[in-house]
């Protein structure tokens, strides 16, 4: 295995208030990485990071060995090779699902709907979806506009996928089928980011559990280190108020 | 079965006493118009100057005579009103998106798009159509380029683009800053974000403030008048001189709101529907 993403002292502020302070994270290719701690520990920050939707403060973000965090970066072809997925699933309501899963790739690699119809129909399928490929996003329930948005990112053929918690705003009953496919994208060997509240699930698939309390890595380690034996007492403290 | 949750039609107790409060809202509101509408039609004619007033405005016969005339002049208002439209829609966009530019090479074009702004919505619309309709046919263009015609729907255009404009640019903001933040992860550069996520939108949002203005245009159309096209407004000043009689203004009015009322009301129900959608 060789390391796909490689995190160096990662800084982020928002004015008085600094998110993440001095991150060291490595991913391995093919490898899930779950973050996990409470809200405002800086998981969502440290992904939006990652892929550049905000700007960088201080350290490096190693994607392939090339720094991607060097200021005056053009972002583009980065967050093109980076998939995300968001906790609200920022569909684009305006349009159809194929329509959405359609645009980056149509707008991005220039190519042709009619070349995009059979991987596209065929990403839809594979995800239980190939009969709402014409309906529009407030037509779906939750869980299958979560799983749209995850199809529109795949679409872009990512190197690395983020999800940033993608099942909070699901109905509990709804968050198994978006899971499922995370499941799914883990058996075909995607290298994945996750920040999520789900423990059971974080401990079942992930490969490595990082916990971050106040803008820091506090404890990594194989799930059942971090979960079985906790070396920090935060952590332990975290662990037994969600689990 | 039990007879205290249903009433003999079928409807609940709820729904029952909705109704018969329906039906006594209806009767007061029909009882509480036709009293004023009596009353007007009573109190109105015994006014002193109610025969003059009649005569000079209400005037059976000159309304008949001028209202072909009027109608016929009326659609000089909508070829105007038909031209300037989808320019004013283009020019709003463009100076719309001017002001949304972030390159520092463009700058120039988002000073521009504030200074255009701010002039042409501080000004009196009849003001520009004076300043434009004389000032430019007075550098002695040849015809037909000096025609009224063309410098009038000019100044329109140049005043409703502003607010058009203002309205695109409010539009814009209203949308979520994790639609962008989508369209960015996904790799798209900032004008496609803006062509494919952002507009489609944002035009959507303010298509009935915009109907808004295009009917408030339809209306000012008439103030061409003054520089001398003879449109319906114009039209109904001959027949007032030639008969010495207003009616022909009253005519013009009729004419005027059967195009903005149902206009108006239309653009309502969209924004009704769109509040819907959203709640």
């Amino acid at each position: 295995m060789s390391a796909k993403l490689v995190l160096s002292g990662v800084r982020k502020r928002f004015g008085d208030n600094e998110v993440c302070k001095g991150i060291d994270l490595t991913v391995q290719e093919g490898q899930m990485v779950c973050l996990i701690g409470a809200s405002g520990s800086g998981k969502s920050t440290l992904l939006r990071c990652i892929n550049l939707l905000e700007p960088v403060d201080d350290g490096t973000i190693l994607l392939d060995g090339r720094d991607i965090a060097e200021p005056g970066l053009d972002p583009q072809p980065v967050r093109a090779r980076i998939g995300m997925v968001f906790q609200s699933y920022n569909l684009f309501p305006h349009m159809t699902a194929a329509e959405n899963v359609m645009l980056a790739p149509r707008r991005v690699h220039g190519r042709s709907r009619s070349d995009l119809q059979a991987p596209v129909t065929a990403l839809f399928e594979r995800f239980n979806l190939g009969d709402r490929m014409g309906h529009y996003p407030d037509q779906l329930s939750g869980g299958q506009q979560q799983r749209v948005a995850i199809i529109r990112a795949l679409a872009m053929q990512p190197e690395i996928m983020l999800f940033d918690e993608i099942t909070s705003a699901l109905d509990p009953e709804l968050v198994g089928e978006v899971l499922d496919v995370l499941r799914s994208l883990r058996a075909e060997g995607m290298t994945m980011i996750l920040a999520t509240h789900e423990m059971a699930f974080a401990q079942e698939v992930a490969d490595k559990v990082c916990f971050l309390d106040k803008g820091r890595i506090l404890e990594e380690g194989p799930p059942e280190t971090i979960f079985g034996a906790p070396r920090e007492a935060r952590t332990a403290a975290f662990l037994s108020r969600v689990l | 079965m039990s007879g205290s949750e249903t009433t003999a039609g079928g409807l609940s107790r709820r729904a029952a006493y909705e109704a018969r409060q329906r039906k006594r809202a209806m009767r007061v509101a029909a009882g509480s118009t036709a009293a004023v509408v009596l009353a007007l039609v009573l109190l109105v004619p015994l006014a002193p100057g109610w025969e003059k007033v009649q005569r000079s405005f209400f005037n059976g016969e000159v309304f008949a005579k001028t209202f072909p005339g009027l109608l016929e002049a009326f659609l000089t208002n909508i070829y105007i009103f038909a031209w300037c439209a989808p320019l004013i829609a283009v020019l709003g966009l463009v100076i719309a998106l001017c002001r949304d530019v972030r390159a520092p090479a463009l700058y120039p074009l988002r000073l521009f798009g504030a200074i255009y702004t701010d002039v042409f919505r501080g000004l009196p619309v009849i003001l520009v159509i004076y300043l434009v309709g004389f000032g430019i046919p007075g550098l002695g263009l040849p015809r037909p380029w000096n025609s009224p015609y063309i410098w009038g729907s000019l100044a329109l255009i140049l005043v409703y683009a502003a607010y058009v404009a203002e309205i695109i640019r409010s539009g814009i903001d209203s949308i979520h800053g994790s639609q962008r933040a989508a369209a960015a992860s996904l790799g798209l550069n900032e004008k496609d974000t803006m062509r494919f996520v952002v507009l489609p939108q944002a035009i959507r949002n303010v298509a009935p403030a915009n109907m808004n203005m295009f009917i408030a245009l339809q209306k000012d159309v008439a103030l061409l008048s003054f520089i001398g096209p003879v449109e319906i407004f114009r039209q109904a000043g001959v027949y007032k001189s030639l008969m010495a009689n207003f009616t022909p203004y009253v005519g013009a009015a009729l004419i005027f709101l059967a195009v903005t009322i149902p206009a108006t009301r239309y653009a309502d129900y969209l924004m009704q529907k769109q509040r819907r959608a959203r709640t």
